[in-house]
Parts: C-alpha cells; sequence; structure tokens
C-alpha cells in the first residue's frame, strides 16, 4: 500500500459520527431557505425573485453535499474528485449553451 | 551424484509455479468461504460517487436543454410554467429534504450502534419518498385531465415554447420520479440487511452509499423546484 493510500484509508475511516443536531441544524437551514425563495418568487415575480431563486438554490445544494453527503468530512482526494467533475461539467455545459446561443 | 541433485532441484522448481498457485487459489477458496472476506471502504465510496457524477451528466444534459430553450422561449416557459401547482411542488421540497434528514440520521445512528433507530429512520425515509411519489401521482392526474401529457393533441397546439416546457417538466420529474421509485427499492433491500445485522457499524458503507443516491435524488429536486415552478 502507498503511503497517499494509506493516508487516504486512515482520513477517510478516521471521521467519527456527528451529533444528530448537526444534521437537523442543516435541515432546518434548508427548509427556511426553500421558504425564502418561494417568498421571493411571489412578492418579485420576474428577475428579482429568479436572481433569488439562482443564489439560494446553489447554497442548498453545497449544504446537501458538505453535511449530508458528509463531504465537509472526506479526506481531499474526495473533495478535488467533486470539484474536478463538476467544474468539468459546468464547463462543458457553459461551453455548448453558448456555442448553442451564438453560432 | 551431483547431476541428479541439479535434475531432482530443477524438476521440483519446474513445477512448483504451478503448485504455489494450485495451493494459492485453494487457500482463496477457503478463505472465502470461512474468513471474512476483503473489504475497501474508500473504494467503495469512491465507486459511489464515479456512479454519482454519471447522474450528474445525466441530469446535466436536460439542464443544459432546459436552459437553451428557455433563452429562446423566456415568454412561453413563464405562461406555462403559472399553470404549475406551486404549493405541490413546495411541498413536495420539504418532503425530500425531511427524507434526507431522515436518511443521514439513519447512518449516523448506524455508525453509533443504534439498529433500532437506523431501522426507524428508514423506514420514515421511505415512507416520505412514497409521499412525495402520491403528491406527484395527484400533481400528474390534475395534468392529463387538462389534456396535458407527452404527445397529446393539446400540449401540440399550444405554442412551441409551451410545449417544450412541459415536455421537459414531464422528461425531467419524470426521470427524477424514477430515480424516487429506485431509491425505495434500494433503501428496503438495505433496511433488511440491516435488520438481519449484514450492515452494521463496522461495516456500514452500503448503507452510507445508498444515502449519497439517496441525497443525489434531493439535490436534483432542489434543482427543479425553481426551474419548474418558481419560474412565474
Amino acid at each position: 500500500m502507498s503511503e497517499f493510500d494509506h493516508t487516504l484509508h486512515a482520513e477517510a475511516e478516521a471521521h467519527e459520527p456527528q451529533p444528530y443536531g448537526t444534521f437537523i441544524a442543516v435541515w432546518a437551514v434548508l427548509m427556511a431557505l426553500t421558504c425564502v425563495t418561494v417568498t421571493a418568487s411571489m412578492f418579485w415575480p420576474g428577475r428579482a425573485g429568479t436572481a433569488v431563486a439562482m443564489a439560494v438554490t446553489p447554497v442548498k445544494a453545497s449544504l446537501v453535499l458538505l453535511f449530508f453527503m458528509h463531504l465537509k468530512w472526506e479526506p481531499t482526494a474526495f473533495k478535488v474528485m467533486f470539484l474536478t467533475a463538476v467544474s468539468l461539467m459546468a464547463l462543458f455545459m457553459g461551453l455548448s449553451f453558448v456555442d448553442y446561443l451564438y453560432r | 551424484m551431483s547431476d541428479l541433485a541439479t535434475h531432482a532441484g530443477g524438476t521440483h522448481d519446474a513445477h512448483a509455479p504451478h503448485g504455489g498457485a494450485h495451493g494459492a487459489s485453494l487457500g482463496d477458496a477457503h478463505g472465502d468461504a470461512h474468513v471474512a472476506p476483503h473489504k475497501d471502504y474508500v473504494g467503495a465510496k469512491t465507486g459511489m460517487w464515479l456512479f454519482l457524477f454519471t447522474e450528474l451528466l445525466l441530469f446535466g444534459g436536460l439542464f443544459l436543454v432546459y436552459a437553451v430553450y428557455r433563452t429562446l422561449h423566456a415568454h412561453e416557459f413563464h405562461l406555462a410554467a403559472a399553470s404549475l401547482n406551486v404549493p405541490l411542488g413546495v411541498t413536495n421540497t420539504f418532503v425530500l429534504l425531511t427524507s434526507s434528514l431522515t436518511m443521514v440520521l439513519a447512518v449516523t445512528a448506524l455508525r453509533r450502534g443504534d439498529r433500532a433507530s437506523t431501522l426507524n429512520s428508514l423506514f420514515w425515509t421511505i415512507f416520505l419518498a412514497g409521499v412525495f411519489l402520491v403528491i406527484k401521482y395527484f400533481e400528474w392526474s390534475a395534468k392529463f385531465a387538462h389534456g396535458l401529457y407527452p404527445g397529446s393533441a393539446h400540449l401540440k397546439e399550444l405554442p412551441a415554447g409551451e410545449g417544450l416546457f412541459f415536455g421537459l417538466y414531464f422528461v425531467m420529474t419524470g426521470l427524477h420520479g424514477f430515480h424516487v421509485v429506485v431509491g425505495m427499492v434500494l433503501l428496503t433491500v438495505i433496511a433488511l440487511q440491516v435488520r438481519r445485522g449484514r450492515i452494521h457499524s463496522g461495516d456500514f458503507v452500503k448503507l452510507e452509499n445508498a444515502g449519497l443516491y439517496w441525497h443525489l435524488v434531493d439535490l436534483v429536486w432542489i434543482f427543479l423546484l425553481p426551474l419548474f415552478y418558481l419560474t412565474n
């Protein structure tokens, strides 16, 4: 087993289960952010409501990824893997989007 | 004498690899049957994440199609979105977020060795997934009653942009709904294994991976809510 593998395994096994309260707090924030998005879309239909949704939705997604999916406590290798995959996908989607609209 | 010894030694060497390999394979078979099989916790979780990336690509492609057509048909998308039932969409968001909470609580409980709480949380996760699908059933039934279903005559009469909106709505929420059904089956199988003690605090990666899948289903819905329901 290489030193890298060894570190990865030690790090991955190391993190202890979190307190239940952490996840309940994250859930409460997610519910509240949903209410914010819905309220904004009702009171400011159109651009302002969409802007709020575009700002809040990635925050909600990050909370799910970091806490519920445990990325916050995973070894660096997992974080790098995730960011690489998502960045590449965002890049390809962005390029395809621009290409389709402005060709 | 010396020749004979060399010969004998050579013969022995020539046969050794075969005999060795045979011995090893017997040893492995023996190990599989009676000793705990080799486990790779990090490898199992890495594999799950790689699978989730392919899921992101699957939904990502649809989000791209949505983005392009919404840009080209902004007005029609807003008109069509106004006919969606916002309270039902928001309720389903609360339902899925809560099921994600019970899922992560199940993983935490098992790691603390509390099997009863794990099974209890898994039950609520599966139950809430069912609630989500029942709400989806009523939502889709109402759309069908208004002549809005894939390939319907009414849908073809609508302006192209509205037709595209409903097409994407049915494909994306339908594909997501299919993932919810798969999740219910998966979590039921996992819950049975927890009950039989095959998944426990010392070997919980299957439950953790099922959880990752379930959170991804929640994650996709987090994006579907503003794109379809809050676009009026």
